[in-house]
C-alpha cells in the first residue's frame, strides 16, 4: 500500500470514528431528554398557577410557590414526609447492622451449617413479596400491628440481598489481616468492629443507600398496613391523594406532591452516585 | 476464597463448668462469635421469611374469608375456582404481555444505551447520571407523572397532534394503555439495566475485537460473535431479575390504570390484591400467590438452565 494510500484510509477511518460518535452523542442526548423531560415538566408544573397547567410551555409565566404552601398547609404531606424519613432511616441502620454481621461471618468463617443458612437465606430472594404479604397481614392484624411503625417495619429489618452484598466485599479482605489482629489478641468482636467494618466502608455506603431508597419507596406493604392518614408514607399518601383527585385543578397538587417525593432521593442519588454505581455493578457481576 | 484458622488449637479442650469466658479457648470463642452472630439473623429468617411461607401454602388449602369464621380445609377448591375465574386468567395472560414484551423491550433499550455510553468520552458521567435517575426515584410518583403526560390534554398528545399522529387515548385504550404502562416499567428501569451491561462491556478483554478487526471482521460482526456471547452472563443475570420484575408488575398498574380499562391491564399481583384486600378473600388469594410463586420458580429454572448451559458452550 502506497503512502497516499494509507493515509486516504486512516482519514477515512477517522471521519467514521468521528461521525460515528457524533450519531452516539445525537442519539444519547435525545434519550437524555426522555428521560429528563419528565421531571421536568413535574417540577415545571408544580410551579404553574391553576389557569397555566394546561399550557404548552415549560416555562410558567408566573412563578408560585403557593403549590407547596398549600401543600404543607392543607394536606398531611408533612407528616408523611416525616413518616417515610423515620421508617427509612430506622430500616437502614437494623439492615446495616444485620447484614454486615451476616455477611462477614458466611464470609470469613467456615463452620458446621454454613452452606444450609447462606442457601436458605439467598432462596428467600426468589419468593415473591405477594406471598410473604398475605400471613405478615393476618398475624399483624390480630397482633395488633396494623397501623403502627412496628407494622410497618417488621419485613424490612433484615434484607437477604443486603447479606450478599456483604458477604461478596467482606470476602475481599485479607484473612491474614484479621489472624494477624487475633495473634495480637483481640477479641472477634473487636476484629469485626475496628478492622472488617472500616476496611469495607463502601460496601456500607451503597448498602445504606440502596436500604434508604428503597424503604423510601416501597407501596405494597405500607399502603397494605397502614389505615389512617397520619400513618402513611410518602408513596401510600401519594397514591392516596392522588386517586382522591376528582378534578383536573389537583394535577397541581399531584405534580407538587411528586416533585417533594422524588427531589430528595434525586439529591441523595446525585451526592452518593459513585458508591451506588459502583455497588450495583458489583453485585451485578458476582 | 481463604477462610480462618490458621492458628492451630490445643487439642480439643472440654468445656468444663466454672471454666468461665475468660478461660474459653480460641475456637470456643470464635464458635460463640459465629452462632452468637448468626442468631437474631437467622431467628429473622425464619420467623418472617420462612414460616410465612409454609402459613400460605396452609391458607391456600383453606375457605379463609370473611363468612368462614373457621376456615375449614378445601383441598384444592380454591386452585380450581381460580383457574376457571376468567378474570384471574385474564391477568394471567395480561402478566404473560408484560413479561414477554417488557423484558426484550428492557434488554435491547438498555444495551443499546451501553454501547451508545460506550462510543464516546466526554460527558460520559453526565449521561450515565441522567439515564440512572429515573431508577432510584418512586414508582408511585413516575406513574402519577406519566398519568399527567399521557392525559387527553397532555404534553405527549400535543407533541403528537403536531407529528400528524392524531389524538391518542392512551390509557383509556384497552389495546395501548398495557403497552404505556410497560413503555414506563422500561424507562425507569434503563438506567438500572445499563449499568449492568456496562460492567459486563468492560469485562470484555480489548484485545478479542483487536484480533477481529485484524482479521477483517466488521462491526456488527465483531458485536454478534464477541460482544453478545461474552456478555451472556451478565445477560442471564438481566433476564432473570427482569422476570422476576416484570411478573410482579403492581404498582404502575394500580396507579396508572387501576387495572382498567375492561380489565386490559390488570396483573396477577393486582388481582392477588383486590382479592386479598378489597374481598377479603384470603384462602383464593393465597391460593394465587402460591401459583406466582410456582410460575416465577419454574421460568427461573428453566432460564437458568437454558441460558446457562448456553453460556458453558460457548
Amino acid at each position: 500500500m502506497s503512502i497516499s494510500a494509507a493515509w486516504a484510509d486512516t482519514r477515512t477511518t477517522l471521519r467514521w470514528k468521528r461521525s460515528g460518535s457524533l450519531i452516539s452523542y445525537g442519539l444519547l442526548t435525545l434519550g437524555l431528554g426522555l428521560m429528563v423531560f419528565p421531571f421536568l415538566w413535574m417540577i415545571s408544573t408544580s410551579f404553574k398557577t391553576l389557569d397555566e397547567i394546561y399550557s404548552l410551555s415549560l416555562i410558567p409565566s408566573r412563578v408560585t410557590w403557593d403549590n407547596y404552601a398549600a401543600i404543607f398547609q392543607g394536606t398531611p404531606f408533612p407528616r408523611w414526609m416525616l413518616n417515610s424519613l423515620y421508617v427509612a432511616v430506622i430500616a437502614t441502620v437494623s439492615v446495616c447492622v444485620f447484614d454486615s454481621i451476616t455477611g462477614y461471618i458466611l464470609a470469613k468463617f467456615t463452620f458446621w451449617g454454613k452452606q444450609v443458612i447462606f442457601v436458605l437465606i439467598l432462596s428467600t430472594l426468589m419468593v415473591p413479596t405477594e406471598m410473604l404479604i398475605i400471613p405478615w397481614y393476618l398475624v399483624s392484624s390480630s397482633f395488633n400491628g396494623m397501623d403502627t411503625y412496628w407494622g410497618i417495619l417488621f419485613p424490612g429489618l433484615i434484607s437477604g440481598f443486603g447479606i450478599f452484598l456483604m458477604k461478596q466485599f467482606m470476602e475481599s479482605l485479607p484473612s491474614e489481616l484479621l489472624d494477624a489482629a487475633r495473634i495480637d489478641g483481640m477479641g472477634e468482636w473487636g476484629i469485626f468492629l475496628r478492622i472488617a467494618v472500616p476496611l469495607v466502608r463502601p460496601a456500607f455506603a451503597t448498602l445504606c443507600i440502596l436500604t434508604f431508597l428503597g424503604s423510601w419507596n416501597s407501596f405494597i406493604w405500607p399502603l397494605i398496613i397502614t389505615q389512617s392518614e397520619e400513618m402513611f408514607t410518602i408513596p401510600v399518601g401519594m397514591a392516596f391523594f392522588s386517586s382522591e383527585a376528582k378534578d383536573s385543578s389537583n394535577w397541581v397538587q399531584i405534580m407538587t406532591g411528586a416533585t417533594l417525593s422524588v427531589l430528595p432521593l434525586i439529591v441523595l442519588f446525585l451526592c452518593f452516585q459513585k458508591q451506588i454505581i459502583r455497588g450495583i455493578a458489583t453485585t451485578g457481576l458476582k | 476464597m481463604r477462610t480462618t484458622g490458621v492458628i492451630p488449637s490445643r487439642p480439643k479442650r472440654r468445656l468444663w463448668f466454672g471454666s468461665g469466658i475468660g478461660r474459653l479457648n480460641y475456637r470456643h470463642k470464635q464458635r460463640l462469635f459465629i452462632y452468637g452472630g448468626l442468631l437474631i439473623p437467622l431467628l429473622y429468617f425464619v420467623v418472617i421469611r420462612i414460616l410465612p411461607i409454609l402459613y400460605s401454602f396452609n391458607v391456600s388449602f383453606r375457605e379463609w374469608g370473611m363468612l368462614s369464621p373457621d376456615k375449614p380445609f378445601v383441598g384444592f377448591d380454591n386452585y380450581a375456582t381460580l383457574l376457571s375465574d376468567s378474570l384471574f386468567l385474564k391477568s394471567l395472560v395480561n402478566t404473560g404481555i408484560y413479561v414477554v414484551v417488557g423484558v426484550p423491550a428492557q434488554l435491547i433499550a438498555g444495551l443499546i444505551v451501553a454501547l451508545l455510553l460506550q462510543q464516546v468520552v466526554k460527558l460520559r458521567g453526565l449521561f450515565r447520571t441522567a439515564y440512572f435517575i429515573p431508577y432510584v426515584t418512586s414508582v408511585v410518583a413516575v406513574s402519577w407523572i406519566f398519568r399527567w403526560l399521557l392525559m387527553k390534554n397532555g404534553i405527549v398528545n400535543a407533541l403528537f397532534i403536531e407529528l400528524g399522529l392524531g389524538p391518542q387515548s392512551f390509557l383509556y385504550s384497552p389495546s395501548q394503555a398495557i403497552f404505556w404502562i410497560i413503555a414506563v416499567m422500561v424507562w425507569q428501569n434503563i438506567g438500572f439495566q445499563m449499568l449492568i451491561f456496562l460492567a459486563g462491556l468492560q469485562n470484555i478483554p480489548k484485545l478479542y475485537y483487536e484480533a477481529a478487526a485484524i482479521d477483517g471482521a466488521t462491526g456488527w460482526q465483531r458485536f454478534v460473535h464477541i460482544t453478545i456471547p461474552l456478555l451472556n452472563p451478565v445477560m442471564l443475570l438481566s433476564v432473570v431479575m427482569a422476570s422476576i420484575g416484570f411478573l410482579q408488575s403492581f404498582t404502575q398498574v394500580l396507579n396508572m390504570t387501576g387495572g382498567g380499562p375492561l380489565d386490559s391491564t390488570i396483573s396477577v399481583v393486582l388481582h392477588i390484591y383486590n382479592l386479598a384486600f378489597k374481598s377479603f378473600d384470603m384462602g383464593l388469594a393465597s391460593a394465587a400467590t402460591v401459583i406466582l410463586f410456582v410460575i416465577i420458580f419454574m421460568l427461573t429454572l428453566v432460564q437458568l438452565k437454558v441460558l446457562g448451559s448456553r453460556f458453558q458452550q460457548e
